[in-house]
């Protein structure tokens, strides 16, 4: 199941540690903004009196992964979704597709790639946690294995009935992620989408895919058939006309 | 240069037009030069919440649209070998390269780093619709040229290359189908990833079938309309008896994208939503670009007048560039939660491209046998046309 992080918005202060944490570590430029770019991977926002995190939320099944026709976005088995900007393209079919919006662009550089949250993947793969969660004073962001957080997130809301909406944020959207948000506003009020299929959009368009090699056998068989067929009519026409038998291979010179 | 010189076209007299083609191509260079200096933020009114706008939904999405006249001529001819359609192949097959010439411009563009498009060539995710999509950009754009080089090859006398393309037409025409099937709906596949973003009044898991059936219905269109174009420009005389039965295909084609259109709104149960600002922009697109065309050409009469026919492919046309900005923009624009409008450079370069790939087809239809009469630079001086 890989890691992830669990943030828990009624215990957020608000201080920012996480996204200036997130800045240095991944040598982002320029001051921390209020909504994501691709210099801000994290920020916090204020919404009906709480902080709530914006980052990427590192979904099971990617969006962003499936669409990307060079597989420049990745799910890594320890959980991050990470990007290699030495294949991206610059299709930006990522920004479009990724149901939380995530990706954002450098759009002020000649020689521009897609930002976006690594999950500090190469923190998690020496063991470490994530600059975020290690920078967080509130122990608002907590990392750890997704099962432990699942857990952890389902006991605070049993613990406290009434204090927490029942529902742990990223367990079923867009078929499960890696980052879980607790709140006790319903998450839409936070900004959050909550119109998200609880299956992985990428199914949508596999069902799609994945029957294009059935599809061009028949299409292919079936076109050369109407031909065989209407080629065949003319010879057997012609022959008839002049009372004797066509030349029956079908074929018909275009001059 | 000599065989350029030999090119020349005698007849040519640059006029009015000439002009508009030259100006809008200088005002396209200038905005490529500013694209590639100062990047994508400089040029277009692009965003992190709006990643897609007039070069994918104007460039790209009708670009290929308008190409399905090549696809669905050549089947008319060599598969179900109605060969009477013959005399208005090669315009249609030269209208589809530029139009996937013109698509592929547009990328070059788009793209953030273009230069590295052959990437799609080389890393593979099977999974995505833009993969398909690039593969199908780049082998019907091979394909069309195959099918046209033999115009080509014949002006300057190579001709035992272009009877091998005549024997190899049927698979050729086969595998342009093919691909082109694939790549009309890969298009609307693109968007079948964002249920919880594309209006209810465009969104269907029929998407790519929408696509494929209006872009019959629209590349038709496109073939009436282009060879009224060319007949005004070159005194070409319009084919009626050719057109009128295309333009009941038209009918068709538009008549079965309309009901898939409303069995796709009503299971989203979207009617609801006509009255807001994507209802009047889908009732403007559907009224005008389908229903209206559907009941005028299915008149006889109509069909077999030259203004209502074009009247009706040029509303068909219409109604389809308005779809795909639709589904491209419009019903994009509530979930990204802001407006979108193209900046005047990305208008610059679109008209741009449409401009050049006019100039280009007329410079065809000038010097090489696209017309069975042959290159309009060769032939006697002729009436003034209305006479």
């Amino acid at each position: 199941m890989g890691m992830g992080l669990l943030f828990d918005a009624t215990r957020c202060i608000g201080c920012g540690a996480c996204s200036s944490a997130c800045k240095e570590q991944n040598k982002l430029p320029g001051k921390v903004e209020e909504v994501l770019t691709a210099y801000t991977w994290t920020t916090v926002q204020e919404r009906e009196g709480l902080n709530v995190r914006r980052l990427c939320m590192h979904c099971e099944v990617p969006t962003c992964a499936s669409v990307c026709p060079v597989g420049a976005l990745k799910k890594t088995p320890e959980g991050p979704v990470v990007y290699d900007a030495e294949r991206c393209m610059g299709c930006r079919y990522c920004m479009m597709a990724c149901p939380f919006e995530i990706p954002k662009y450098q759009w002020d550089r000649p020689v521009p790639v897609v930002g976006k949250c690594i999950l500090c993947a190469g923190r998690i793969k020496e063991g470490q946690p994530t600059a975020c969660a290690a920078a967080c004073p509130a122990e608002a962001t907590i990392f750890g294995k997704k099962e432990d957080l699942i857990w952890e997130a389902r006991t605070r809301i049993r613990q406290k009935p009434g204090a927490y909406v029942d529902h742990i944020y990223g367990l079923t959207e867009a078929g499960g992620t890696s980052v879980l948000m607790i709140s006790n506003v319903p998450f839409d009020k936070l900004g959050l989408k909550t119109n998200l299929p609880g299956e992985p959009p990428a199914m949508k368009t596999w069902q799609v895919l994945s029957n294009i090699p059935d599809f061009v056998a028949v299409w292919a068989v079936f076109l050369y058939g109407v031909h065989w067929i209407t080629a065949r009519r003319e010879v057997v026409a012609k022959a008839g006309a002049s009372g004797g038998h066509g030349q029956a291979n079908g074929r018909e010179d275009r001059s | 240069m000599n065989t350029l010189a030999t090119l020349a076209p005698r007849r040519f007299r640059p006029g009015f037009w000439t002009a508009v083609f030259a100006v809008l191509f200088l005002a396209f260079c200038a905005v490529t030069v500013f694209r590639y200096t100062k990047g994508l933020g400089a040029v277009t009114n692009l965003s992190d919440q709006f990643p897609w706008g007039l070069w994918i939904g104007f460039d790209l999405l009708c670009g290929v649209g308008l190409a399905a006249g090549a696809f669905t001529l050549t089947a008319v001819v060599h598969l179900f070998n109605l060969k009477r359609f013959e005399p208005i192949v090669r315009p249609t097959i030269l209208t589809g390269f530029l139009g996937y010439a013109f698509v592929i411009v547009a990328l070059l563009l788009d793209l953030g780093q273009p230069w590295r498009i052959w990437h799609a060539i080389v890393y593979w995710n099977t999974h995505s619709v833009m993969f398909e999509v690039a593969w199908c950009v780049m082998l019907y754009t091979t394909v069309l040229a195959v099918e046209f080089a033999p115009v080509v090859l014949e002006r300057f006398g190579f001709h035992a290359p272009a009877r091998l393309i005549h024997q190899l037409i049927t698979p050729l025409v086969i595998l342009g189908v093919i691909l082109s099937t694939l790549h009309q709906s890969s298009l609307g596949s693109l968007y079948l990833i964002v249920p919880s973003k594309l209006h209810p009044l465009w969104y269907s898991p029929m998407l790519p079938l929408h696509f494929y059936i209006s872009a019959i219905g629209a590349g038709i269109g496109m073939i009436i309309l282009e060879s009224y174009l060319s007949k005004r420009a070159f005194h070409h005389h319009l084919e009626m008896d050719l057109l009128e039965p295309l333009a009941r295909g038209m009918v068709v084609a538009l008549g079965i994208y309309g009901l898939m259109r409303l069995q796709g709104i009503a299971r989203n149960h979207a009617f609801g939503t006509l009255g807001s600002y994507e209802g009047r922009m889908f009732l403007v697109e559907f009224m005008l670009g389908v229903v209206l065309p559907v009941v005028l050409m299915s008149f006889r009469k109509l069909r077999t007048n030259q203004d209502w026919l074009v009247g009706g492919a040029f509303l068909a046309v219409l109604g389809f560039v308005m779809n795909r900005l639709n589904v491209s923009i419009t019903g994009m624009e509530a979930a990204s939660g802001t407006r979108y409008l193209p900046s005047a450079m990305e208008i610059i370069v679109s008209l741009g491209l449409v401009g050049t790939g006019m100039a280009v087809f007329a410079f065809a239809v000038r010097n090489f046998s696209i017309f069975p009469e042959g290159p309009v630079a060769s032939r006697p001086k002729e009436p003034a046309v209305g006479a």
